[in-house]
């Protein structure tokens, strides 16, 4: 299943974070609260400027994260279509409304400009919370849908796949990008307004008629055994989630090492990989899109003990624990990473590949296959 | 009680149908029961029912939406006048109400409250202030008295280690948004007629976007004080009231 949509016939060049925030009104945002943060203030700034032209949006800054998360539930419990945006140490702010938000099954979408950290860090791109962001992040059992762009023209299109997973799944989605993603700029063919259609919300919050039963939007159950009912369904839900697995594949068919590498860093790869097979090595990109649900059978169908895996991360490996996961064993999965606001070179990276290759020779060689 | 001809009971006061049929779980001698069944009349009584979405806190009344029949949120800790904030934006014409107690609305929720009042959000915030944690039974509340013995202040609330208790309702008063700002309590059948106009003024007010109404209740808890209700009453009348005085604090020139 994917989200369909319709693309301006002209491309604009524009930041990363001012054509999301476009995509997002044309996406049939009806809501938004935010707070400034670098380096995603950008989005807040152009829905604030934009916003007179669209009259029926709500665009308001909170007085902190944590407001602007507890509003987006508010206002996600009235039925409408509501997002926030911030940067690492905003989303940290926000993780117990979005532990809530996902137990009262309220759809939104959050979107995380990451930053280096930990702590203040740096403004500076990072992967640093893809943990936060695919593992829960706040308290209890609970997932995101989790969206890693790699480009301008994803920082649009995912407004409207992060929309409708967050609505037909009733559950906040998230689009992890970062410093680097927000703040460049790129060709981009904006989605055209009024595609997304919005899913019925009968258990929306917006007066009680006479004819129905009284909604009420809650994560309280205080029997042990309905809450465990409640924790039942929500991973029943994210298992059924697993059907929008998306991964991009480049070159993996012949490869005898695999790149590992979303967002970002996955473009730094693909670079890395165009200069591996110039020297004859054949090397092969996957690029998980969803990093929740994560791609773990596309991955686990290239583990083959003669291939390595190299998984690329800005950040001490995060996303590499779920690479090993899917591998389980059949291949050597290696880590690169750069941390704290630092971006690997695709030359650097080289240097793994080719320090891969030749471990792959004497392995060989080792094991007589030469 | 009167009878009418046909032999059958005459109906002088009833339930409103604004609250549902579920025991609540409140203490015997408890105000929030009360103060749940005024802020429902009036509700019932302005015929507003499918109009009102109501959000709870966290703290004795989170459960609030067991009781009342009308559309609710639960929010979490503290951050009730944000997540009403979202609701009444996103739904203008629509009446809201926050309902917190002093913990979630003068500790934890200080900044959502004083931002919620200060944009003048169209909301009414009821307050219920007993001077203690109740749900988590019985911890010093930003409201406990100066020398109240709670089970984190066993020795008493000493203001020199921990500050005075708060007046939260006299400070949020001063902001431009805060519209209508009263104080009243539920212990006598008089009391609960001024709340009863309280909570009507405020949804009067609501319809025409005046700024943000604030009603708090100053209540009791019998079993956080470790009372029986008759004395619980007397005691928030003696010591309670006299530094939460009951009366308007900011009245709008329409009201007086």
């Amino acid at each position: 299943m994917s989200t369909i949509i319709q693309h301006d016939e002209n491309p604009k060049l524009m930041k990363g974070n001012e054509a999301l925030a476009e995509a997002s009104f044309r996406a049939g945002l009806k809501a938004y609260f935010g707070y400034p943060i670098t380096p995603q203030s950008e989005i807040l700034e152009y829905l604030t400027e934009q916003a007179p032209n669209h009259k029926d949006v709500i665009v308001l800054q909170a007085e902190s994260e944590v407001a602007s998360i507890n509003m987006v539930y508010g206002a996600a419990g009235a039925g409408v279509r509501t997002m926030t945006t911030s940067s690492s140490p905003g989303i940290s702010l926000m993780q117990e409304g979005i532990s809530y938000i996902a137990a009262a099954e309220l759809p939104c979408l959050i979107v995380n400009v990451q930053r280096g950290g930990p702590g203040l860090g740096t403004i500076q791109p990072s992967q640093g919370d893809y943990f936060q962001a695919t593992k829960g992040g706040g308290h209890g059992d609970y997932h995101l849908i989790v969206l890693a762009p790699s480009s301008v023209q994803e920082m649009a299109d995912f407004v409207f796949d992060g929309f409708r997973l967050a609505e037909e799944y009733r559950m906040p989605a998230m689009i992890l990008s970062d410093g680097a993603l927000g703040q460049m700029m790129e060709k981009v063919y904006l989605p055209k307004s009024g595609s997304l259609p919005k899913q019925e919300v009968e258990w929306a919050t917006t007066g009680k008629p006479a004819s129905r039963e009284r909604n009420y939007i809650t994560s309280l159950h205080m029997d042990p055994e309905k809450m465990e009912l409640v924790n039942l369904h929500l991973q029943d839900k994210y298992r059924k989630l697993k059907q929008e697995v998306r991964c991009e594949l480049i070159n993996t068919n012949d490869a005898d090492i695999i790149l590992v590498a979303f967002g970002l860093t996955a473009r730094i790869c693909n670079k890395a990989m165009e200069a591996a097979r110039a020297k004859g090595i054949n090397v092969g990109v996957i690029r998980p899109i969803t990093l929740y649900p994560f791609p773990y059978e596309i991955i686990a169908s290239f583990a083959d003990p003669m291939r390595m895996f190299l998984t690329v991360e800005m950040n001490a490996g995060q996303m590499v624990e779920d690479v090993r996961l899917a591998v389980n064993g059949k291949s050597s999965v290696y880590f690169k990473g750069r941390m704290g606001g630092m971006i690997p070179t695709p030359e650097e990276i080289l240097l793994e590949i080719e320090a891969l290759t030749e471990k792959q020779r004497t392995m060989s060689q080792s094991a007589g296959y030469l | 009680m009167s009878t009418t001809m046909n032999g059958t009971m005459e109906i002088v006061y009833e339930k409103p149908k604004t609250l549902t049929d579920n025991p609540t779980h409140y203490c015997p001698g408890c105000g929030h029961g009360v103060i749940h069944r005024v802020l429902m009349e009036v509700i019932n009584e302005m015929g507003i029912a499918e109009q009102t979405v109501g959000v709870a806190p966290v703290g004795c009344s989170v459960f609030a939406y067991n009781y009342m029949n009308i559309d609710m949120q639960e929010a979490a800790h503290g951050r009730a006048s944000a997540v009403a904030t979202g609701v009444r934006r996103v739904l203008p014409d629509k009446f809201v109400f926050s309902y917190q107690g002093d913990g979630d609305l003068a500790a934890i929720g200080t900044g959502e409250t004083i931002h919620t009042i200060n944009r003048g959000e169209n909301i009414l915030m009821v307050f219920v202030n007993n001077g203690i944690y109740g749900m988590t039974g019985g911890q010093m509340a930003p409201t406990s008295l100066c020398g109240m013995i709670t089970s984190t202040t066993p020795y008493g609330r000493d203001e020199h280690f921990i500050g005075h208790p708060l007046k939260i309702t006299e400070m949020i008063a001063q902001l431009p948004g805060a519209y209508y700002v009263a104080r009243h309590s539920v212990h006598t059948p008089a009391a609960v007629r001024k709340l009863k106009k309280a909570f009507k003024a405020s949804f009067e007010s609501q319809k025409e976007k005046k700024g943000t109404c604030f009603i708090e209740v100053v209540s009791n808890c019998p079993s956080g004080w470790k009372m029986n209700p008759l004395e619980a009453n007397e005691w928030m009348e003696k010591n309670m009231f006299p530094y939460f005085p009951p009366g308007d604090i900011k009245l709008p020139a329409t009201m007086k």
